[in-house]
């Protein structure tokens, strides 16, 4: 059963920045940003063998209304770059990116007019993954380093 | 130099140069491939003729190229394949480097249609009576031609519109 169970008639104190970050980031729904070849790795990232349901993130939600973490992975084009603005701009806040892959993070072998040097041009990036592409071992780290930046943060304002 | 044509491209070479003679100011081949470069105001004409006598049906792609001559800078490359003859042939267009433009040989092949939109928006060649002579990749506001010998690597800074990133603020 729950976590009732567990505590039979007692009770537990904590703090409520614990418990509210204790929540989100054992539920950080990836808003997957596929573009190019890291997405295939990305799939894996999500799928049986990797399974990244064990870290709270298995529900990949393609509406941005329901996703906290974006995953762009692949390389952005200028044209692309406006679509992906806004779809980040339609996710809630608080909200999350990992910029998977070499080409996400710095533009990678893309060295051209066309693509976007680094998606952190327009989005404030909080993982950079290397790899061309990653494991998909690499992009659960990247997760596992958001999960710890989450429960690090004060999630409930003080009002002074 | 020496050409050494299978059976249907002699016949179409034979053709071409009965047909346009003095038209055809090369015929030459390397790396397997036959090429024949022919001038800009004839292209509709020959191509037909190709299509029309030969059987190049198929207009596989249309290639620009920069190269970065003093004279007829600009080449259109059309990469053309007889389904029926299992051939392929390359014909080739030089043009200058001022207004550089071309007849549209989507009369001839419909696939033509993207194929010169693309070839428009890397080298700025102008294609005439083309139903749809729009860039197909850069913003249609973009003011170069990337593949252009003189276009930098990365591109001119800030010729392209990034989101807005602080979009509550106008």
């Amino acid at each position: 059963m729950g976590i009732e169970s567990a505590l039979g008639e007692g009770y537990l104190t904590t703090r409520i920045d614990t418990l509210v970050n204790w929540a989100r980031s054992n539920a950080a729904w990836p808003m997957p940003m596929g573009l190019a070849c890291c997405a295939i790795e990305m799939m894996a990232f999500a799928g049986p063998r990797y399974d990244v349901s064990r870290f709270g993130s298995e529900v990949f939600r393609f509406s941005p209304r329901q996703s906290d973490v974006m995953i762009v992975a692949g390389w952005c084009s200028y044209k692309m770059s406006h679509a992906i603005r806004r779809i980040w701009d339609q996710m809630p806040d608080p909200k999350w990116c990992i910029a998977m892959g070499a080409c996400a993070s710095t533009g990678g072998m893309h060295r051209c007019y066309g693509v976007v040097q680094g998606v952190d041009n327009f989005l404030p990036v909080d993982a950079y993954v290397s790899g061309c592409p990653p494991r998909p071992d690499a992009v659960i780290h990247a997760l596992m380093k958001i999960q710890d930046k989450i429960r690090t943060e004060h999630s409930v304002m003080l009002d002074t | 130099m020496e050409l050494d044509l299978s059976p249907a491209l002699q016949k179409t070479t034979n053709g071409l140069t009965e047909t346009f003679s003095e038209k055809i100011i090369e015929v030459y081949q390397t790396s397997g491939d036959t090429f024949i470069r022919i001038p800009s105001d004839s292209v509709i004409e020959i191509c037909r003729y190709l299509k029309d006598e030969h059987r190049y049906t198929f207009l596989s792609d249309v290639i620009g190229t920069d190269r970065y001559t003093s004279e007829d800078r600009f080449e259109v490359i059309y990469n053309l394949i007889s389904l029926r003859d299992r051939e392929r042939l390359f014909v080739k267009v030089w043009l200058p480097e001022e207004n550089p433009e071309i007849e549209s040989v989507t009369s001839i092949w419909k696939s033509a249609n993207w194929f010169e939109r693309e070839v428009y928006d890397m080298f700025g060649i102008r294609f005439l009576n083309h139903p749809d002579h729009r860039r197909i990749y850069m913003p249609e506001d973009y003011q170069y031609f990337p593949l252009r010998k003189e276009f930098p690597l990365l591109g001119i800074p800030g010729s392209i519109e990034m989101p807005n990133t602080t979009p509550d603020k106008e």
